[in-house]
């Protein structure tokens, strides 16, 4: 019984927007398998009071004040738009993106 | 117009839904809290500012920047969930939400998942002279999207061409606040959800932290519903409905999704369970995209942040900077002002506790803050079809409109016109009588020449006054009241008329 099925890699890539053919889900499924089982040996070795770790650093509450800072400018900000049929995705001082479909924002 | 030509479904008429089924509520509230910045950067959250123009590569998502969490936004979060009820974690962790979807450019939003920072609280709430206990599951802190416009045919993302967005929206502190399932309404499931959205809306004014502007979207709420045959312990099939943003909608949807469902159930189908979407015009909602496809976020633990742990010590002192509990602001408020109990309780109905106690303060007799908004007021946001507090007329404004009537500087008919100025934007209460002409005339030269042209006109009305009936004297104001346009002094005008007519 493997970790990680193939179906579950695709389904993962997919997920990602990661277009994997059925040879790269071929060969990639089955090492990460191997990298899953060799990380699940480190579950083993540890104890159940050890909880894993999320945060190398023992810090914890770094706020910051409630204080405006500069900001991009639009034009700075919408400089970033992709460029698509030669032109910057850029309308009515938006980005424009490709239409969506399900949800209502 | 914008509702797709879907076919519209069959609704269940209200009263046999109730004879066969039996509402469960599940309400998500999303506040956007009032911080000058963003959540994890310095960016301003100003509404109405020109699109993409706060923003930063930090709320845009690019490479190599580093979210910091903005410790005015925790303390809102601990002192909403106090307010709450709930429990303060001891240690809490953001989360990484991760999809694909352009609202957010960064293709993940920070939330948090398994540690939200308040859980397990209540409120309780009265409706309709019944009171019901609402479960908080809890409350998380998380980070606001961006804002999309949809391009296309029909100007929604049903049929969109494309979308174009605006970020300055993305990143700004949200709480999102879930109850646990609420049972036991029945008839009262619409507004006992309206209720609980009102109660949520008068707290965090309250508290200061969120200016709880649904119109705005600063308060959004999504309103899940099952039905479950009466006597079932087991819940249905729930649905998720977004993008209600009114008091009223909350009401409303609730309502359609029960009468929606109650058809479906009773002839026999199934609730799909999936996210629909309210529409505002048409009273209706419809499918969006079907859970099992949504939910598969992958969340992580967000490395860029470190964990919240509030000290105890903390919590306590932010405890104490609590508002008085609703409740109790209530009972204070109703033994205060001298309402009968039905005139508090239409007062709270109408959404109007806050505006009438702001207009006492600032001025206002309560029976007087109470007529206007409750009267003239109400009647107007009805009209236009928004909440009261919506109305671009501020209680301060409604304290000196009354302060002009008991001055005598206009009366209760030119102050609806002074009404009407301030609505429509044309300055304070001062300017609008100046601006208008609107003020009451009691120059007895002015009035004087009215009040002999309405002798003259009236002989025989006249000659009854100067018969010792001064009942009579009304028609003489009227007349004199028409002339002048309404503009004159009532009480003066009756006067000259006495006084001429030497009957008194």
């Amino acid at each position: 019984m493997p970790a990680i099925s193939r179906d579950e890699v695709a389904h993962l890539a997919r997920l990602a927007r990661i277009d994997l053919s059925d040879d790269e889900l071929n060969h990639l499924a089955p090492q990460l398998d191997v990298i899953l089982q060799s990380v699940a040996q480190v579950s083993e070795v540890a104890a159940q009071d050890i909880p894993p770790t999320s945060h190398p650093l023992p810090l914890t509450n770094v706020f910051r004040q409630d204080e405006i800072r500069p900001c991009l400018s639009a034009e700075e900000a919408l400089a970033g738009a992709p460029i698509v049929d030669g032109a910057q995705a850029v309308e009515d001082e938006r980005f424009r993106v490709p239409r969506i479909l399900g949800e209502e924002a | 117009m914008s509702t797709p030509a879907a076919t519209v479904p069959d609704l269940l008429d209200y009263d046999e839904v109730l004879e066969r089924f039996d509402p469960v509520l599940g309400l998500e509230v999303h506040v956007e809290l009032n911080t000058l910045t963003k959540m994890f950067c310095g960016c301003p959250t100003e509404f109405g500012a020109p699109p993409n123009s706060q923003v930063c590569p930090i709320c845009l998502g690019m490479p190599g920047s580093l979210p910091v969490v903005n410790g005015k936004a925790v303390e809102s979060a601990i002192r909403i969930g106090l307010a709450l009820g709930c429990d303060i974690a001891e240690w809490c962790r953001f989360a990484r939400k991760n999809y694909f979807y352009p609202d957010m450019p960064k293709n993940f939003q920070i939330s948090q998942y398994d540690e939200p920072i308040a859980i397990s609280g209540e409120v309780e709430l009265e409706v309709e002279g019944q009171t019901f206990k609402i479960g908080i599951e809890r409350a998380h802190m998380e980070e606001d999207t961006g804002k999309s416009t949809h391009v296309g045919v029909t100007g929604r993302i049903h049929g969109a061409e494309y979308s174009i967005v605006d970020y300055n929206r993305a990143g700004i502190p949200l709480i999102e606040i879930v109850t646990k399932p609420i049972e036991g309404t029945g008839a009262l499931a619409p507004q006992v959800a309206r209720a609980y959205v009102a109660h949520l809306r008068d707290l965090m004014r309250a508290l200061d932290v969120s200016d709880v502007r649904m119109e705005q979207g600063s308060l959004r709420c999504d309103a899940n519903v099952s039905l479950r045959p009466l006597g079932e312990t087991a819940y249905g099939l729930r649905t998720e409905t977004k993008n209600v943003n009114s008091l009223r909608s909350v009401e409303r949807a609730v309502r359609y999704e029960m009468c929606r469902q109650g058809a479906l159930l009773a002839a026999g189908g199934k609730v799909m369970q999936e996210t629909r979407h309210w529409h505002e015009d048409t009273g209706i909602t419809t499918p969006g995209r079907s859970k099992e496809q949504a939910e598969d976020y992958r969340y992580f633990p967000e490395p860029d942040l470190v964990p919240v742990a509030p000290s105890r010590k903390w919590v306590e002192e932010l405890g104490t900077t609590l508002p008085e509990p609703p409740a109790q602001h209530r009972k204070r408020l109703f033994e205060a002002w001298g309402f009968t109990e039905m005139e508090f309780r239409d007062v709270i109905g109408a959404g109007a506790l806050l505006l009438v106690e702001a207009t006492v303060a600032a001025g206002a007799t309560p029976a007087a803050a109470r007529k206007w908004w409750l009267g003239e007021l109400a009647r107007r946001a009805k009209e236009t079809e928004v909440e009261l507090d919506a109305l671009s007329i501020t209680p301060a404004q409604v304290a000196e409109i009354q302060a002009l009537v008991d001055a005598g500087k206009i009366n209760d008919k030119l102050a609806r016109e002074v009404f009407d100025g301030v609505l429509a934007g044309e300055g304070s209460p001062e300017e609008v009588v100046a601006a208008r002409g609107l003020a009451v005339v009691s120059d007895d030269s002015a009035l004087g020449a009215a009040v002999d042209r309405a002798i003259e006109a009236n002989p025989d009305v006249a000659e009854k006054i100067r018969g010792g009936k001064v009942a009579a004297a009304g028609a003489l104001i009227g007349a004199v009241m028409k002339e002048m346009r309404g503009q004159a002094d009532a009480g003066r005008v009756r006067e000259l008329i006495l006084e001429r007519l030497g009957a008194e």
